[in-house]
Order: structure tokens, then C-alpha cells, then sequence
């Protein structure tokens, strides 16, 4: 299979977009969730979407594959939450390895199947690696400012294992997204790193950052710049943002990176910004617009869709992505 | 463009990218957050007062470090846990948090701590081959893995590098080791070539300058991307004590060095000459030295340094600015508080202009908006900026006579200056303190606002209808005795019923965010703050006028006091409170069968009509002088301390020179009455005594707080014999002022638009007071009661209450209660003989006066009341036969939130 360095100079790569809004569409119940297999379970798993990889794999399946045929060359695992961290909320920390190991594995056997029928545009899988719901350098208590709730180390350790179940599975790139504070991020980056040198392999890395408001800084503080410099010691496949805002507001930020970075940037938007129902409304079409922005200015290269995005939007992306040459990357160390 | 051509730069974030490239100066580091480097900061977190050290952080970064070293090496902190919680809370701290952070330890497991709680690039302070090359690659491997940039020290196996081929040899070593075998980025790697002393007297240091200057050319040319650091203090240690050559040598070298490549370092900014103002002679001294010029070149600067020694700075008085363009001279002026000139540069620049109120939009503002800049970044202190503030009204007041006129010949021109807001300031109802109304109002008025200052004692009423009037933008409310809590609170009421919008600002002793949150907050719906700073009180006005984002601002304030509120009387609640009844079960029992008592030499009451002042002079209390003026450390490690040590020096020689006219000039008075009597508990809270006027009793106030079992509830009536004892026990009560005169002084000084005399005079008066005080009960331990007649203390000692016996005064935390007061006036007839009176709200007018009681005691000890209950309130009203209502109006500070 041609590297994915090598296809990156070449065109633009096509991210898939969102999982949840996807699987809402099935209104899976609580015995849904659970399945055979857990129906004993003692605390409700309903929410819990990385579970489905276990209990409903068709139906993540099936995303992967709407995806992949709407143009995706990347699909993201279904392993946002797939950290002992976050797990904690459903006290499945035990099954951190399956839920990963499974969601690598279902994507990947879709991923192979289009390969096979179109060789020449080899689709790849992405593990996706969120944020767990736990910040490293702020404090959730505000009357003690010095207090934190997780560390460096909790932080390093759940990540190794969810990135040796991810690696295992079969993912071919890891994804560290949705990233709203960078110590977070740099625990991650830091168990990839021992991961990649126990097992002595390279995997290209993505890392995906949130800029939370109008105030054009992640949760934690950071510019966009000081966010780049600080997970920049690692050899990124990719920088970029995604999730929080729509692809309109994203525009100055991704400009600093296209500007800055040494490394291919990447951004997968909302579908805009939620309506007062919580609702994401931009159309395939709009969305597609003001993407058309990015490729104009030649900031991107790689696109794709967060929250509220289906394959629609995706589609209507790629087709666009097809008429622009990708930004070019500075120096590849 | 070729890969290995293009030249790569270290970049390093906080919040914020810091990138050194070949555009930038030279990096500044700052070094205050060291506690190797700095005494203060090494007390602070052995304190654990975590906030100030806080401050010191803040302060370097506002002053201008784009990154700051932190070390916690010391043999009496935990090194870890230091470094981890001070960093943690610098991330909750934008206005730090910006900056790039240096982890500085010699011990890994503190560096690889601080590492694991920092989001932006760090610089690791530092590694190197003193343990050789296996845990130097993993160290720097961990490093990398980390995310940070490392300084590497000039050191191996053999030792420290000490002269220019050691340098070259240990730096080529170690970065071959760290970009061939680590990979590590060549452009994270800082060298440190070790600065160390010249001109030491011995032969073998003549080099070290110019050998690490010449090393540093070699690795910037020889080891691609990297970049040269070090403690540039060093350089000068031999000449410690002599700050012009100190500041010379440092710039001679910097100047060399930066040139030679050395990019970034720890250079204390206030110890740096500018290069090009070095005159001749010395700088010739010192290239000689720094750059081993001649063999003699230590002698000849010691001999010369000599000379530089004795001709301080400050004694020649340096015209060389008059010679500059008007604007300069002017800004300068206002910047140093120069007010010689003025009137004369005021004059030029209204002759050029059109109108003479463009001098004030013009030239004036421009240099008052340098002061506010540097007070603001924390370059200017506040007694500088009343200086500034000085020179400012000396300037308008000559200019106002031909703007009046100019309106007669045009009155249709625009009538004045645009002003940044209108403040309303004014000290309440009762309360005569104004010393910090008055700094606040000053500064204020420096930063463009204009001010109404309503004085002190202003009713509530007055308040409102001026605000109203005078369409104001903000109204700031000054209160020092517990009386004015409540005042504070009506009027935060009545502005609400009349429907203000208009932010509140409280401020002065006795307020607190807590007070402000829990009292003053929920009765307004606009905003309410609590400012009890002056240079905070810019920056908060500056947020609450701000158009655009003031609803934000106000919308946190809000919040932040509700938490705030909730928080504290969630913690208030979980206190225990006796009754009345328990509480006196578990008085202070003295052994009365046992205990000493001395009957005075000398029982009623004595008048001192006319004090010499220059007695009081050796019992001043300096440390709250500084307060006042928001410069905060201890006197007289004051005066030399490294951040404030300049301005307090200067502002105590201005004190010294005020003073010593005032008591050339005799212009205060001095007055005291005082009295012993017999005296006996009754009842157990009730203190009688008998003077020849008749029977008196002193009520007071039992602590009701449950406490740890052995713990009493004192009163300050458990230090007098009670009467069923039968022993004939004696107290005494006094009244003393140096506040005759201040008023007057004061005002003279306002008119001729002298703030800053006029708020020292008040301040001095008041320190005056208190060392009257000192002084006072010094000669009745000693003489009228006699009991210490033996007693032999230092001023310090003094000051820190080493004696025998206490003083508690009404007001405060023993007898929080003011109405005692009432009963001294009573008993020593205070008015009649001494003329100092009681407001309504029981603040002693002149301001600068003390009163209180005597207890002779040895077991007599200071204590604070703190909470009471409402059965004690019902209790002290029906003893003192005064209204429920009445008595829980007064001690309503006191009294716990049901």
C-alpha cells in the first residue's frame, strides 16, 4: 500500500465526519447498548458509543462504510472515549483493550474491502485518541486554583493502553484530537512515543486541537501558535483543529498553522455552530462553501467533518477537494 | 532553499510562542522566582505564602522577563512538592502563564515533576556530563520526549569548564552526544559556558570574561542552531558594594557577548548601565578588565573604582535634560516628579500653542500616559506617581487662570479636557480616615479620571445627590473604623432604591472581600468591588468603564463574589458558638491568691498639655507608614529590599525631611490625658472603677467561639482581680493625639496642589499618634504605676510588645465595641481637657489620636473576639441599660450571620 506521506503531496485527503450524529440516527435503547452480552451490566451504558463497537459492530460498520463510499480516505475509530478515564463513567475500565482492540479491528476489515475494490485510492484508518474528561493543568475546583484532578502520569498511563489496543487492531495512523488542554495532548504524544519504541515500530501521528470560543485560544489558554510549539518536539504527520466552532470561525487559526507549521494541517469542522436546540444545521452545501475558502487560500491538507456532519457533508467536501493541489509542507524533518 | 542552509529556531510557549530569532534581542530571564537568588522568595515559599510569591512572578513578567527560572534547590523545602504546586498555580495565572517557564533544579526528579505539569515548551535549567554520558543521553531523551529545551552546563566528568578550550571541548561533546545519538533538536539546546568572576586579584581568573566571550563566538559558529546563555551577575562579584562599576561591567560584557552571540540570560535589569552613558575613563577601566586588556587592569580599576565609589549618582545633580526638547523635559518631570521647572516648561509650551488647554490634552497627557504605562508594568511606585501627580497640578494650576480666560474671549470652544470618567470618592458618614481615600483619588486623577472628592465624614444623602448632580461613573466609598461597615451597606441600599447603576468601589482598613461579598454585594444589583490597592484601583475602574467589555467583567465579578459568599458562610457555619452563660463557665482564670499586683504610685487622672514631638521620634513604628503607601516589607529591611528598596528609601527621606520640620516648626500638637484607678471585675464581664468623679464601669465582650478543650473564652475583664476576691486591683484608660495642626497643614499643602505632602502629613501624624502611645504607656509602667520600673526594652522590642501588661483600644479585636469609648471620654473628661472629640459614629476627631485601657497584668495578653451571639448582645444591652436595637446596631460587625 502506497504511503500516506507520499498521497499527502500530492492531493488533498478527505477525513470522515461525525460518529454520534450518525448512530443517533439508530436510537439505540438501553437494551441496544448492552446487548446480549452485558445485560447484567450493573450501572446504564445508554451514551456509551464506544461500547457499540462491541455490542452493535454492523452499525459501526455500516458508518465506516457510508464514509468511505461518500470519498473518505481516513476513517476515525469509534474509541473517543476509550480510556480507563473516561470508561470510569460506565466502570468499564476493563475493557479498555477489547473496546479499542474491536474498533480498530471492524474499521480496518472495511477499509480493506475498499482498498481492494479501488486500489488506486487506498483508504486508511485512523485511531482516534480523544481528551478523556479530565484536565491536566486546570483545576476543576475554583476556590483552589493549585488543585488538579488527574495527572501526567494517570493521563500517560491510561493513553498507553489504549494506543497498544489501537496499534494492535490495526489502526495505520493515531489520532489525538479534540485537544482543550495541551499537557492532555503531550501525556498522549508521551505513551505513543513508549509505545512506538517498545514495539519498535513508526506510525504517523495526527494531532487535532479546540479552539473553544471567540477568544481564539484552546481551553487551557494557549494562542494556536503556542499550541503548534508545544506538541511540535513530536514527527506529526499533521497539525490542525477541529470540533467547537464551524469552518467559517476556524479560518484565522488554521491560517497560523498554515502558516507556521512544518507539518501537513488538517481540519475537521462542526457543521457550524449547534442551533438553540443543540442541533447542527449547515448544509452539505453550505458547509462545502465555506470550506471552499481553505483550499482557495491553500490552507488545508486534510478536511473533514466533526460534530453534525454525515456523509453528505463529506461528500459534498471531497468532491471539492478533488479540484485543489494540497498546501505545501514546509520541511518533513 | 537547502535543509541544512535554513536556519532553525528555538521556539518555546507559555500561553503565548516566545521564538528566539536572529530578529530578537536578547532573551531576558527572569530570576526573582529562585530561591537561591532570592532571600525573599526563599521565605515566601518556606512560609508557604504562595500568593506573594505569586506576585513575584507577576511582577517579572510585567516588568519585562520573557521567561522565568524556577528553582526550589533548597535544603529546608520539599523541592518537588514546591515546584509542582507553585507551577500549578502559575497556570491558573494568565498574566504569568504567558511566558515560558524555566524548570531549574539540580535534582532530576524535581525537573521531570515540574515537566509533567506545564502544557507550553519549557527550558530545562539544567543538564550535563558531570555524571557521565549514560545519564546524560537519558536525561536528554527524556527531555525530548517532554517537549522542553535544555540548557547544557559547561561540565564533565573532570569538572567545570573553566577556560576557552575546556568550553569548546565539553560543548562539541555534548551536542555531538545529543543530536547524533539522542536526536535531539539542535535548535533546543542552550549552552551555559559558565560566567565567572574577573577582576578578582588572582591570575588565573584575568580570562574568564573574554574566555567565555570568545567560546560563545565559536559555538554560535561552530554548532548549528544553537544558542549561548548565563548568569551575567557573576562577572562582577569581586566589586559587590559598588553598583556603578557592577552596572558597568555588566553591560560591557553583555555588549561583547551579544555580540560574540550570546542570545538570552539572567541579567537583573535595575543593575545595567546603558552602555553608551558609561563615561569614558570607567568604561576604558572596564574593557581593560573584561577583555584582558593590559596586565595591570585590575589594579588600575580597583584604584578607579575608588573615585566611581564616592561620587554616588544621585549627589551630582545631573541639568543635562533641561538641554532636551520641551515634550522630553516635561514627560520627564512628570515620570520623576520633578517639579522645579515646570511652571516655566508649562509656560513654553502654552506660548507655542493655540490654546492653553491644549498644553494639558497635549503635552501633559502624553506624559502622564508614560506614568501610567510604567505604574501600570510596575516600573513606578505609587509615592512616585503622587510625586507625578504633584507636578501635574502645579502645571494645571498655572495653566487654569488663561483657559478661564480664553473661555471669556471664546465661549463657545470646547470647555475642558476629555476625562477617562468621573469618580466619585468620599469617606463615610463618622469615619474621618482618608489617607487611603486620598492615594486612591490621586492616582485616579493621574490616569485621566476625574475626580469629586467629597472629603470625610459625608452623609449618605450627600453621597447620593452628588452622584446624581454630577452624573459620576463610579462612586468609591472609604471607611477605616467598624462603624463605617454599615454605612457602607445602607448606602449600597439607597443606591439600589434609587435605581443606580453606577459600579461601587469599596475600600480602606476594616473592608474585606468578605464583607464586600457577603454584606455589601447582594444589596446592590450593579456591580460592587472591592479594591483595597491603589494601583489596583486603575486597572478596576479602567475594567468597570470599559464600553465594551465591562457587562463581561461585571458579570464575573458577580459571580466571583456569589461563590465567594457561599463559600464563606458555608465555612462560617460549621463554627461552634457557646452561650453567653458557657462561655463565662470557661473564662480565663488568673490565681488570684498568688498573683502580683502593684498599686500605682500615682492613682487619678494627669493632663500632658504640650509634648516636645522629638521625644516621640525613637518610638515610630515605620513598617505601616510604608503600608500606607502600598509599599509592603518590614522596616528597615525596607529600604533595601531588591524590588521596593528604592522607593522606600526616597519616600523615607522625604518623611525624615517633613518631620524634622515639623518638629523644628512645633507644627502638630501633642496632647495626652490618662488615668489609673482602683478597680474591680464585677459580674463577671463588668470592670468598676472608682475615680473621685464617682463610680464607672467598662463593659466587655466575652469570645463565645466553642474552643479546644483547655482553651478559655476571654474577656478582658478576666484580667482584673474580681471583687468577691477582695484584692484591690487597678486599671487605667488614656487618650492621646498629634492630630492638632494636620488638618491645616493639609490643606495648606492641597492648595498649593501638593497631594503628596498633604497625604504624608496625615500619614506622619498618625504614626506620631502611635508612637505617642508607645511612649505614654512606656512612662506609666515605668513611673505612675510603677510596675516595670526596671524595665529596659529596645525600640524593636517595643514594637513587638515584649513588655509587660497590655493596651487593647476600642475598635479593636479584644473590645471591638467603639460605645467604650463613651465611658473614657466619661471618665478622663477627654473633651474638656484635651479637645480631642467623638463623631457620630465614634471616630476620634483630629484622626490622629489613640485611646484606650491599661492592664498591668503580666498574665494580661491581646486576643481577638471575633463572633459573638445575640444572647451576649441582649446581655450587654440590659447591663449597660441601653435599647436591644441600639446595642446590635453597634456590634453588628461582630455579631454571627444567622
Amino acid at each position: 500500500m502506497k504511503d500516506i506521506k507520499k498521497i499527502l503531496e500530492e492531493r488533498i485527503l478527505v477525513l470522515d465526519g461525525a460518529m454520534g450524529t450518525m448512530l443517533q440516527r439508530h436510537k439505540f435503547t438501553e437494551e441496544d447498548f448492552r446487548g446480549e452480552r452485558f445485560k447484567d451490566w450493573h450501572v446504564p451504558v445508554q451514551g456509551n458509543n464506544d461500547l457499540l463497537s462491541i455490542t452493535q459492530p454492523g452499525a459501526i460498520k455500516e458508518v465506516h462504510a457510508l464514509y468511505f463510499e461518500a470519498g473518505a480516505d481516513i476513517v476515525e475509530t469509534n474509541t473517543f472515549s476509550g480510556t480507563t478515564i473516561a470508561m470510569a463513567d460506565y466502570e468499564m475500565e476493563d475493557l479498555v483493550y477489547e473496546l479499542n482492540y474491536q474498533s480498530a479491528k471492524i474499521a480496518k476489515e472495511v477499509a480493506d474491502e475498499f482498498t481492494a475494490k479501488e486500489p488506486h485510492k487506498p483508504r486508511f484508518v485512523a485511531g482516534s485518541i480523544g481528551p478523556t474528561n479530565r484536565t491536566a493543568s486546570m483545576s476543576p475546583d475554583v476556590n483552589d486554583p493549585g488543585y488538579r484532578a488527574v495527572t501526567f502520569d494517570d493521563l500517560r498511563k491510561a493513553y498507553k493502553q489504549q494506543v497498544e489496543a489501537l496499534v494492535d487492531g490495526g489502526s495505520d495512523i493515531l489520532l489525538v484530537e479534540t485537544v482543550f488542554d495541551t499537557l492532555n495532548a503531550k501525556a498522549a504524544l508521551f505513551a505513543i512515543e513508549e509505545v512506538k519504541e517498545e514495539k519498535n515500530i513508526d506510525i504517523p501521528i495526527m494531532v487535532s486541537g479546540t479552539i473553544t470560543d471567540a477568544s481564539g485560544r484552546t481551553l487551557s489558554g494557549q494562542t494556536a501558535e503556542a499550541f503548534l510549539i508545544s506538541v511540535s518536539h513530536i514527527p506529526m504527520l499533521s497539525i490542525g483543529f477541529n470540533c467547537a466552532l464551524g469552518a467559517n470561525q476556524l479560518t484565522p487559526h488554521l491560517e497560523v498553522l498554515a502558516q507556521k507549521a512544518d507539518f501537513a494541517v488538517s481540519a475537521h469542522p462542526n457543521a457550524g455552530l449547534p442551533n438553540a436546540f443543540g442541533e447542527y444545521d449547515e448544509t452539505p452545501e453550505q458547509m462545502a462553501e465555506q470550506i471552499k475558502e481553505y483550499m482557495d487560500k491553500s490552507l488545508v491538507n486534510i478536511i473533514g467533518g466533526c460534530c453534525g456532519t454525515t456523509p453528505e457533508h463529506i461528500s459534498a467536501i471531497a468532491e471539492l477537494a478533488k479540484n485543489y493541489k494540497p498546501r505545501t509542507v514546509g520541511v518533513i524533518a | 532553499m537547502s535543509k541544512q542552509g535554513k536556519r532553525k529556531y528555538l521556539k518555546l510557549s507559555g500561553l503565548e510562542p516566545m521564538i528566539v530569532s536572529a530578529n530578537t534581542n536578547f532573551i531576558n530571564v527572569g530570576e526573582r522566582t529562585n530561591v537561591a537568588g532570592s532571600r525573599k522568595f526563599l521565605r515566601l515559599v518556606k512560609e508557604e505564602k504562595f500568593d506573594e510569591a505569586l506576585d513575584i512572578a507577576r511582577h517579572q513578567v510585567e516588568g519585562g522577563a520573557q521567561v522565568i527560572d524556577i528553582n526550589m534547590d533548597d535544603g529546608l523545602i520539599d523541592g518537588k512538592e514546591a515546584m509542582v504546586r507553585f507551577l500549578n498555580l502559575i497556570m491558573a495565572e494568565p498574566d504569568i502563564a504567558r511566558v515560558p517557564i524555566m524548570i531549574d533544579s539540580s535534582k532530576w526528579e524535581i525537573i521531570e515533576a515540574g515537566l509533567q505539569v506545564v502544557q507550553g515548551k519549557c527550558v530545562v535549567n539544567s543538564i550535563s556530563l558531570k555524571e557521565g554520558e549514560k545519564e546524560f543521553i537519558a536525561h536528554a531523551k527524556a527531555i525530548k520526549r517532554y517537549g522542553a529545551a535544555v540548557i547544557i552546563m559547561a561540565f564533565d566528568e573532570v569538572g567545570q569548564a573553566d577556560n576557552y578550550e575546556r568550553r569548546i571541548e565539553i560543548s562539541k561533546r555534548s551536542y555531538d552526544i545529543l543530536v547524533n545519538k539522542v536526536k535531539f533538536p539542535a535548535e533546543d539546546i542552550i549552552f551555559d559556558l559558565n560566567i565567572f568572576p574577573v577582576a578578582t586579584g588572582m591570575d588565573e581568573h584575568r580570562k574568564n570574561a573574554i574566555d567565555f566571550i570568545e567560546a560563545t563566538r565559536w559555538v554560535r559558529e561552530n554548532l548549528p542552531h544553537c544558542s549561548v546563555s548565563g548568569g551575567v551577575s557573576n562577572v562582577s562579584f569581586s566589586f559587590r558594594g559598588n553598583n556603578p562599576v557592577r552596572e558597568a561591567m555588566h553591560s560591557v560584557f553583555l555588549y561583547h557577548a551579544i555580540k560574540a552571540g550570546m542570545n538570552m540570560g539572567i541579567v537583573n535589569p535595575a543593575m545595567l548601565e546603558v552602555y553608551d552613558d558609561i563615561p569614558k575613563d570607567l568604561l576604558e577601566h572596564v574593557e581593560d578588565v573584561i577583555l584582558d586588556r593590559r596586565d595591570d587592569a585590575t589594579e588600575r580599576l580597583l584604584d578607579f573604582a575608588e573615585t566611581v565609589k564616592g561620587t554616588k549618582k544621585e549627589q551630582t545633580v545631573d541639568l543635562s535634560w533641561r538641554e532636551e526638547p520641551l515634550q522630553n523635559r516635561i514627560t520627564r518631570a512628570l515620570v520623576k516628579g520633578i517639579d522645579q521647572y515646570i511652571v516655566e516648561d508649562v509656560e513654553e509650551a502654552r506660548q507655542k500653542a493655540d490654546k492653553p488647554i491644549e498644553v494639558i490634552e497635549g503635552n501633559l497627557m502624553v506624559g502622564m500616559n508614560v506614568v501610567g504605562d510604567l505604574f501600570g508594568s510596575g516600573k513606578m511606585f505609587l509615592p512616585q506617581v503622587v510625586k507625578s501627580a504633584r507636578v501635574m497640578k502645579k502645571a494645571v494650576a498655572h495653566l487654569l487662570p488663561y483657559i478661564e480666560e480664553e473661555k471669556k474671549k471664546n465661549p463657545t470652544s470646547s470647555n475642558g479636557k476629555e476625562n477617562a470618567g468621573k469618580v466619585l470618592m468620599a469617606t463615610v458618614k463618622g469615619d474621618v480616615h482618608d489617607i487611603g481615600k486620598n492615594i486612591v483619588s490621586v492616582v485616579l486623577g493621574c490616569n485621566n479620571y476625574e475626580i469629586v472628592d467629597l472629603g470625610v465624614m459625608v452623609p449618605p444623602e450627600k453621597i447620593i445627590q452628588t452622584a446624581i448632580d454630577e452624573q459620576v461613573d463610579v462612586i468609591g466609598l472609604s471607611g477605616l473604623i467598624t462603624p463605617s461597615l454599615d454605612e457602607m451597606v445602607y448606602l449600597a441600599k439607597e443606591m439600589e432604591r434609587k435605581n443606580f447603576k453606577v459600579p461601587l468601589l469599596i475600600g480602606g482598613a476594616t473592608t474585606s472581600k468578605a464583607h464586600t461579598a457577603v454584606k455589601i454585594d447582594p444589596q446592590y444589583k450593579n456591580a460592587v468591588v472591592h479594591v483595597n490597592d491603589a494601583s489596583r484601583a486603575v486597572t478596576v475602574v479602567g475594567d468597570l468603564l470599559n464600553k465594551r467589555s465591562n457587562q463581561k467583567y461585571i458579570g464575573n465579578l458577580k459571580d466571583d463574589y456569589e461563590k465567594f459568599r457561599e463559600g464563606f458562610l458555608k465555612r462560617t457555619k460549621k463554627k461552634e458558638y457557646l452561650s453567653i452563660k458557657e462561655a463565662r463557665k470557661n473564662k480565663y482564670k488568673i490565681d488570684w491568691s498568688i498573683a502580683k499586683i502593684t498599686k500605682p504610685n500615682k492613682t487619678g487622672s494627669t493632663v500632658i498639655e504640650d509634648l516636645e514631638l522629638r521625644k516621640l521620634e525613637p518610638y515610630i513604628d515605620w513598617t505601616p507608614f510604608f503600608r500606607s503607601w502600598d509599599l509592603h516589607g518590614k522596616y528597615p529591611g525596607i529600604l533595601t529590599d531588591e524590588i521596593v528598596g528604592e522607593q522606600a528609601t526616597s519616600l523615607f527621606k522625604d518623611a525624615q525631611e517633613l518631620l524634622q520640620k515639623v518638629f523644628d516648626q512645633k507644627l502638630l500638637g501633642a496632647k495626652a490625658v490618662y488615668g489609673l484607678f482602683e478597680a474591680n471585675c464585677v459580674n463577671d464581664d463588668d470592670i468598676e472603677l472608682s475615680s473621685n468623679k464617682g463610680n464607672f464601669k467598662f463593659r466587655t465582650l466575652r469570645q463565645q467561639l466553642k474552643k479546644h478543650a483547655g482553651k478559655p473564652n476571654f474577656a478582658l475583664s478576666d484580667f482584673i482581680a474580681p471583687k468577691e476576691s477582695e484584692i484591690q486591683d487597678y486599671i487605667g484608660c488614656f487618650c492621646v493625639t498629634t492630630g492638632f495642626g494636620t488638618k491645616e497643614l493639609a490643606e495648606k499643602f492641597e492648595a498649593e496642589h501638593d497631594d503628596y505632602n498633604a497625604i504624608m502629613i496625615k500619614a506622619l501624624a498618625d504614626r506620631l499618634a502611635e508612637a505617642f502611645a508607645e511612649y505614654l504607656h512606656e512612662k506609666v509602667r515605668k513611673e505612675d504605676w510603677g510596675y516595670a520600673s526596671d524595665e529596659k526594652l529596645t525600640n524593636l522590642e517595643l514594637i513587638k510588645e515584649s513588655y509587660k501588661g497590655i493596651r487593647p483600644a476600642p475598635g479593636y479585636p479584644a473590645c471591638p465595641d467603639h460605645l467604650e469609648k463613651l465611658t473614657i471620654w466619661e471618665v478622663l473628661e477627654v473633651k474638656e481637657r484635651i479637645n480631642v472629640e467623638l463623631t457620630e459614629s465614634l471616630a476620634m476627631w483630629p484622626a490622629a489620636s489613640v485611646s484606650g485601657y491599661y492592664f498591668a497584668n503580666p498574665e494580661a495578653r491581646y486576643f481577638g473576639l471575633g463572633k459573638i451571639k445575640e444572647d451576649q448582645v441582649k446581655d450587654f444591652a440590659s447591663r449597660k441599660k441601653i435599647d436591644f436595637e441600639y446595642a446590635k446596631k453597634w456590634l453588628n460587625p461582630n455579631l454571627i450571620d444567622t
